[in-house]
């Protein structure tokens, strides 16, 4: 007689367990299991949202807990709307969030192109890429404003040997017109890596049979590159373009460690300038509104890409 | 007869209680992380002594003390028993209850505010300000001064080119446009083979760098927060003509004559730049003066002091804490006991020669006080022409308002002086109008 551990459990369970659970239903068990679950994501997620969406049309101030909480209908959007100093915080995370993207995939998808051909020590190369995206940002922020620095700074000096320019005279992080890029440099440069990756997931994901019949085919290596790689590595490169879109949309302490915001508030992106408002201000009836037209233009963006993504996707 | 153990066991427990000594409790001061921290806590050893509490002591870096100590009290947290808060924090701490008042106990044990320099009196103890209302003694006063190396200005040939070049002698600036005048003298000056840098001053837009550095100017030129004080009246105070000048010489010493990258700098910077050589002169809080005077390499000889210079007339930023019992902890006895021991004239004494600056007349006027150090007397002239920033519960917002519009202006070069405080003045109106004061 063979061993059948189910209903030797089923055994031990004691007649009063075994009553009550006999008479569940599958949903009623199916609501037992996910039921923490959902709890836990209303009580975490669900219950503060709607809490905020409630606070964004009132005058509340964290740090003002006796103070009487007014009701001020849609002031608090209003002002966000009509603040230049907010649209400017946008226009600075679209400078960040376009071209980061756009340098990240450009670099991302020829380093996977580069790594997926076999050459000797292709693994220890792909260590060696992907090193910047294991350090905390916190760190990344801390050692780049070293390398920043005009008087000792690793950056200045580089382009300085390369320019001839004496690498005192230029600053990264302290110039309106440099600050921008300055960001953009260390973002690319920690999370490149990430988009590589990705790639090389499409890349590898690839049947050599396709290319082999283009072989046959006299299909040029350019052709086979336009019709073959890019089009089946489209989806993984959206992914990863969606991933990085979303993470940088809410970037905050890479750019809080390298420039604080500043000078002024040249790369005061939105999530620092809401933080400010937020824990700084103790605005937190403003911040509360602001967040949530961040929050609805982020999920508003994403819907969209996820739609053009599935359609890329079904080709 | 379980009834009669019980009472009897009871009673028994009570005499024991009524007879034993206060327990000892261990209490917990939050201060900022820096020179005068150490001091306290050398000094705090005989409090330890004589009382038989114990003292712990949660330090936070100055670039995180005003967010994590304001997020502390604003959520009720029991950290701290005792907290050496920055002035400007006396209104919100007095009116959202965070602080204990103290007028009773002072009453009780006879602490008198007539034993401490009036202007610290004002600044960190009262609110409403000014009325004898206290919610902190004073605890360690300070305010924005400068130092310089003596050593450079001492050298001859810099004497030399310094006359033929402003036909006057190279020496501690009267005025702030002299201040700017050495400044822009030793930019870019090759001083013992190194190229060294006319000044180190407050840049910095995290947190309240560049508002405390150019108030330092502001003041000096008459700038003042209301036409009527309590009335909120900015228009024609703050964006004055004396005050657009101002800024604009604050702007113009930073672009001449700081070192590069000197765009987010604060004290930290300002101790770095002036301890590795780099610059002739810099800007910071009487607090570091002990520090720097001790410094084996830049100190001593080396150095010397002086207090912010006037312009129209005469202005120092105001700097310094007030010491304050929080309403949340559960050892608010023992810790009035550590203010009363503090309060004490022997003890403001001790803290004066630890390197505390202490704000108790009978250390202020003693006469040997002015040759105790060679800032002493600096700090005693700076400390009769303070002026603090905004000390209003709203102080943060306002703070955060005035951070943004002068590094916009100063660093970015965003818009003119003009601009940037009539946009401040707009700020500002709109918290006003917020808290129901416009």
């Amino acid at each position: 007689m063979s061993f059948n551990p189910v209903e030797q459990a089923a055994k031990q369970t004691p007649p009063a367990i075994a009553r009550r659970v006999r008479g569940l239903s599958d949903k009623a068990i199916a609501w037992l299991f996910v039921g923490p679950t959902i709890f836990l994501l209303l009580a975490i997620n669900i219950f503060p949202l709607i809490w905020t969406i409630y606070l964004s049309f009132t005058n509340f101030k964290a740090n003002r807990p006796n103070r009487e909480i007014k009701y001020v209908g849609l002031r608090n959007y209003e002002r966000i709307l009509n603040d230049a100093d907010v649209w400017l915080s946008m226009q600075a995370t679209a400078h960040f969030l376009i071209w980061t993207i756009v340098l990240q995939v450009i670099i991302g998808f020829a380093l996977a192109w580069l790594i997926n051909r076999k050459f000797k020590g292709n693994d220890m190369w792909t260590t060696i890429i992907v090193l910047p995206m294991m350090l905390s940002p916190a760190v990344v922020g801390n050692f780049w404003t070293f390398f920043y620095q005009p008087q000792i700074g690793i950056f200045n000096y580089v382009i300085g040997f390369l320019t001839g320019k004496d690498p005192s005279s230029f600053e990264m992080l302290g110039s309106v017109d440099l600050a921008p890029w300055s960001i953009v440099i260390v973002d690319t440069w920690m999370w490149t890596p990430f988009v590589m990756l990705i790639c090389l997931a499409g890349l590898r994901s690839i049947p050599d049979y396709i290319y082999e019949a283009a072989e046959v085919d006299r299909a040029s290596r350019w052709r086979q590159f336009w019709t073959i790689t890019v089009p089946m590595v489209l989806p993984f490169l959206m992914l990863a373009v969606l991933f990085r879109g979303i993470e940088n949309f809410k970037m905050f302490d890479l750019v809080v460690q390298l420039t604080g915001g500043g000078p002024g508030s040249t790369t005061e992106l939105a999530s620092i300038n809401l933080k400010r408002e937020a824990f700084e201000k103790w605005r937190t009836g403003y911040s509360s509104a602001f967040a949530i037209i961040l929050f609805v233009t982020v999920f508003g963006l994403a819907s969209i890409y996820v739609k053009a993504l599935n359609k890329v996707k079904e080709r | 007869m379980k009834f009669k153990k019980l009472a009897s066991l009871t009673l028994v427990g009570g005499l024991f209680a009524g007879s034993a000594p206060a327990m000892a409790d261990d209490l917990t001061l939050c201060w900022a992380a820096w020179d005068p921290a150490n001091a306290l806590v050398e000094l705090s050893k005989d409090f330890e002594s004589q009382s038989g509490h114990s003292m712990s002591f949660e330090f936070i870096p100055w670039p995180n003390f005003a967010d994590r100590m304001l997020n502390e009290l604003n959520s009720g947290g029991k950290l701290c028993d005792l907290l050496i808060g920055d002035s400007q924090w006396i209104g919100g701490g007095a009116e959202s209850e965070h602080y204990v008042k103290l007028n009773d106990f002072f009453d009780k044990e006879g602490i008198s505010m007539d034993d401490f320099a009036e202007a610290t009196v004002y600044a960190y103890s009262t609110w409403p300000k000014g009325t004898p209302n206290y919610y902190a003694l004073p605890a360690m006063g300070d305010a924005n001064g400068w130092f310089y190396r003596k050593d450079w200005f001492a050298k001859p040939e810099l004497q030399e080119a310094f006359k033929a070049e402003y036909g006057r002698d190279l020496a501690e600036p009267k005025t702030q446009r002299e201040l700017l005048d050495l400044a822009k003298f030793f930019q870019g000056k090759e001083i013992d083979g190194n190229k060294v840098y006319g000044a180190a001053i407050f840049t910095e837009r995290g947190s309240e760098g560049i508002t405390m550095g150019a108030t330092g100017a502001l003041y000096t030129w008459g700038f003042k927060y209301e036409n009527t004080p309590g009335k909120y009246d900015m228009e024609g105070a703050v964006n004055s003509p004396e005050a657009v000048e101002a800024l604009e010489f604050y702007k113009e010493l930073y672009k001449c004559c700081t070192p590069p990258g000197y765009t987010d700098s604060y004290m930290g910077e300002s101790l770095d730049a002036f301890k590795s050589g780099q610059v002739a002169m810099a800007m910071n809080w009487f607090a570091f003066f002990p520090g720097l005077y001790a410094d084996p390499d830049t100190g001593g000889d080396k150095i010397d002091f002086f207090v912010n210079p006037p312009q129209n007339q005469a202005g120092s930023t105001l700097g310094g804490q007030g010491i304050s019992v929080i309403s949340y902890s559960e050892k608010q006895e023992a810790a009035l006991e550590y203010i009363k021991w503090f309060a004490q004239p022997d003890i403001q004494a001790q803290w004066w020669s630890l390197g505390g600056y202490s704000a108790h007349n009978s250390v202020l006027n003693d006469p040997g006080f002015v040759d105790s150090q060679p800032f002493a007397g600096d700090f005693l002239e700076a400390m009769n022409d303070v002026q603090d920033f905004w000390q209003e519960p709203a102080y943060a917002e306002l703070l955060v308002s005035m951070q943004k519009r002068l590094h916009d202006y100063i660093v970015a070069d965003k818009g003119t002086a003009k601009e940037a405080l009539d946009l401040l003045i707009e700020d500002w109106t709109e918290v006003f109008e917020d808290e129901g004061k416009l």
